[in-house]
């Protein structure tokens, strides 16, 4: 726990209620994944925020890059086809 | 002699009130100061678990002793040899490893003293207990973690655990001292001897210790006194700290 070695960096995926998906909501320092779930449940359900922990070592994760923002997101912005706009959705869906 | 507080049941109530409130208390001391941001949050969140089982305790309490005092009353206008809680929870935090053995040695304590109030023929008192067991057993988690992890760690770790454990372990002693409050409180069925808890705890103990690479110190030196309001020394800056804005602005919001 030393300044000069932090330990690892952890991402923190919590999901709110059954049913749901895990959302990301930040991030923290841990040793090992053991210690990143604890301090995940300290610092972020202290106000029952959620049911379910993941956490995942940020180095795990592959992130897009901005650099690549045009090809990668721009064509999609000309296709309303693809959303599924034509269904009406039941109002007893709350989560979709 | 226990000021102003009449009844086995009254006292019996008091000082596992005056433990919380005041291991809380010390906890709360580590806000800003802990090794990372997630263990002060991890500290501080125990501190108002410990801080919410206070309240209820008090409040079941002022109504035992038919005193109809306050929750603050109790917390800051009452002197030093009126409180009652334990030696072990007023000794000073020290450094991360002195504060791991405390909460390890205490919250021990603590979840088998609620495990067994549940069954408490106070209704109250298990309604409290019976909230109190969840909060605990984290409590005790996180302690036992810590002291796997700075026990069976490295070797400075590993000395500043033994030191702590040579220091702390002699307090453990009156945890489970039987008086005649205790005797009468257990025979009311309102919460168990202390005594009784002692087989429990020191094999939960034991056991997380020697995980941990560590030795039982083996003491003679039994300090106590707490329980009759004799408190060691630290606990009269720490309440004089804990208690001063009250005093100085009664009744004081923010």
């Amino acid at each position: 726990m030393s300044e000069e070695t932090p330990a690892p960096l952890w991402e923190v995926f919590i999901r709110s209620k059954r049913g749901l998906a895990h959302n990301h909501v930040g991030s923290l320092h841990a040793p090992d994944a053991e210690m990143a779930l604890r301090n995940a449940r300290d610092v972020y359900t202290r106000r029952m925020e959620g049911v379910s922990i993941w956490v995942v070592p940020s180095a795990m994760i592959t992130a897009s890059s901005p650099d690549e923002k045009d090809s990668f997101f721009d064509p999609a912005a000309d296709k309303p086809y693809r959303h599924p706009t034509f269904y009406s959705i039941p109002k007893e869906v709350q989560q979709l | 002699m226990t000021l102003g507080v009449a009844g086995a049941a009254a006292v019996y109530t008091l000082r596992a009130a005056d433990d919380c409130l005041v291991l809380s208390h010390r906890l709360a001391q580590w806000s800003s100061w802990a090794p990372t941001l997630e263990d002060d949050i991890a500290l501080t969140n125990i501190a108002l678990d410990l801080l919410g089982q206070a309240r209820g305790l008090y409040a079941r309490t002022a109504e035992l002793d038919a005193t109809g005092r306050s929750e603050d009353d109790y917390a800051f206008l009452r002197d030093e040899r009126e409180f009652v809680n334990c030696l072990l929870v007023e000794q000073e935090n020290g450094d991360f490893a002195t504060t791991t053995v405390r909460q390890l040695l205490c919250s021990t304590f603590q979840l088998a003293l609620w495990q067994s109030l549940t069954t408490s023929t106070d209704e109250q008192l298990a309604a409290i207990a019976a909230k109190a067991v969840t909060e605990t057993t984290y409590h005790r988690d996180h302690a036992t973690d810590w002291t796997l992890r700075l026990g069976d760690g490295t070797a400075e770790s590993h000395e500043r655990m033994e030191a702590a454990l040579a220091t702390l372990w002699p307090y453990t002693a009156e945890l489970f001292e039987s008086d005649a409050v205790s005797q009468e409180a257990s025979i009311l069925g309102v919460g168990p001897d202390p005594e009784s808890l002692h087989p429990e705890w020191h094999g939960y103990v034991t056991r997380v210790l020697g995980d941990a690479t560590l030795v039982v110190p083996q003491s003679t030196w039994k300090p106590s006194g707490g329980r009759q309001g004799l408190h060691t020394e630290p606990f009269g800056y720490m309440l004089a700290e804990m208690q001063h804005l009250h005093r100085s602005f009664p009744g004081v919001t923010w």
